[in-house]
């Protein structure tokens, strides 16, 4: 059997399939702390995706080689501008994911629950209440 | 290719179980294989920047401050009943996607269109006009100078606004957060409470293997992250990258022994100062350069032969000094310790 082939669209499809597992997480499950790892699921996927376009069959990581003698053909190197924009982002992420998690304790503090459903029918109760009063 | 396919097989299955899992702790505890996984992946594709970052962030920080979080909340999310609505917005998007697809370039192909905009300028300048090997550093230190000082801002923006959050001030309501914290994050329940009996079952720090293997792995830890600092001209390196590994030093220790321990060394007041020393260096260099009559953030300004160097260096500096005080200081506020917690050892 032969390996898969290095051309082809496979890795970005498999991308997408990550991405897809995220978006669900996020949008389908109630409790907060599983959407925000849903969320980080996504991020993932995304920053797969940057840094596979900038991957170059036969190509060696950007960081620049001493010329070596005899060697005249030019060496390949991948393309570190999705790198540089990656390497933000997963920093900016991190920074991201910890602020909603401190809302989510907080959420925790104000309504004993992180679950969507259950926050939503606290504050429906509490609306009716304050309608009625 | 065997392997890029059997890593993303891998980052699919986690991804999946994760999803499924019911019981948070071992979801978040994946979370951090995931990371793992998703690092070898980024250095098989010449990313080795990203990987470094990935690795440090999404296996060791993100883990943490995860568990940190489910000691505040709860562990067990609750019975999720299927629903067919979001997976009929997922099977669209998914579709849309794989149709896009169709009009990308192959993988690894370079005749790509992302590599001949820009990135060969990139590439050769970063050799004549930056003399910097690591054309990832010149991209993101130099070239793209501005874009890094608003990550940083975000980073900065992101520990304050976590500060206001779980500060002490805040709801004034920590304390009955903090025993499930504690319980997570491997604070002794003496330690919270002077003159409370220790009744913990069994602390990390009692077990000898972590307790010797952390003692060792420290000091080339930390060592390991002024090295990426200082070698991030030449290597793969940065202060993005430094400042996580600093941290993710730390933070071992804290977990191992105690959050505490972390704070006499490192007191969450000065981590405070120091998120924001980091990006005023950043941000101070930018107006030293406008002081000597530049554009802002034009290294060139502190002499042609290696006013580059010097620049990067600078910001660099401030990004690690913003990134390992955010990161540390993070720590601490999903660890429920306060700055006015700090006890002086006896």
């Amino acid at each position: 059997m032969s390996a898969p082939a290095m051309g082809g669209h496979w890795v970005t499809w498999m991308i997408v399939l990550v991405l897809l597992i995220g978006l669900y997480t996020l949008i389908a499950h109630d409790n907060l702390i599983k959407k925000i790892m849903g969320l980080n699921i996504f991020q993932s996927a995304v920053v797969l995706l940057y840094v596979s376009m900038g991957t170059v069959t036969g190509g060696t990581p950007p960081v620049l080689l001493e010329p070596t003698a005899g060697v005249t053909e030019p060496v390949l190197y991948s393309n570190p501008v999705p790198h540089v924009l990656m390497l933000t982002a997963i920093v900016v992420g991190v920074a991201i994911t910890a602020l909603a998690l401190a809302i989510v304790v907080r959420i925790q503090g104000a309504y004993g629950t992180i679950e969507e459903d259950e926050i939503g029918a606290i504050e429906m109760r509490h609306d009716e209440a304050q309608s009625r009063a | 290719m065997w392997v890029e396919l059997l890593l993303l097989v891998l980052v699919v299955l986690v991804a999946v179980v994760i999803a499924r899992l019911g019981d948070l702790f071992a979801a978040a505890m994946l979370t951090g294989i995931f990371s793992l996984l998703c690092a070898g992946l980024y250095t098989i594709m010449d990313a080795v920047d990203v990987a470094f970052t990935e690795a440090a962030v999404g296996a060791g920080i993100t883990t943490v401050l995860f568990l940190g979080a489910l000691g505040m909340t709860s562990t067990a999310e609750r019975q999720q009943r299927f629903r067919w609505r979001p997976l009929l917005v997922v099977v669209l998007t998914g579709g849309a996607l794989m149709w896009g697809t169709s009009d990308m370039p192959a993988f690894g192909d370079p005749a790509a269109p992302i590599h001949h905009h820009v990135e060969p300028e990139y590439l050769e300048g970063a050799a004549s006009d930056i003399h910097v090997a690591n054309v990832v550093t010149a991209v993101l230190a130099s070239y793209r100078g501005y874009d890094t000082l608003g990550e940083v801002t975000v980073v900065f923006t992101a520990a304050v606004g976590v500060m206001l959050l779980l500060g002490r001030a805040a709801g004034g309501a920590a304390r009955h957060w903090r025993r499930g914290a504690d319980r997570s994050l491997g604070v002794s329940e003496g330690a919270a409470e002077p003159g409370e009996l220790r009744d913990a079952p069994m602390l990390m720090r009692e077990k000898p293997v972590l307790r010797v293997s952390v003692r060792l792995l420290i000091p080339f830890i930390l060592l390991f992250a002024l090295y990426v600092q200082a070698h991030g001209d030449f290597g793969p390196g940065g202060g993005f990258q430094a400042g996580v590994i600093f941290a993710a030093g730390l933070i071992l220790f804290g977990l191992i022994f105690d959050p505490q321990a972390v704070a006499r060394v490192f007191p969450p007041a000065v981590a405070e100062t120091l998120i924001a020393v980091g990006v005023l260096l950043y941000g101070g260099t930018g107006v030293a350069t406008l002081l000597l009559g530049g554009k802002f953030l034009d290294y060139d300004e502190f002499g042609l032969a290696s006013g580059q160097h010097y620049g990067i260096l600078a910001v660099e500096l401030g990004v690690g000094i913003a990134v390992a005080a955010t990161m540390v200081r993070l720590y601490f506020a999903f660890s429920a310790l306060h700055p006015e917690d700090v006890v002086e050892p006896q």
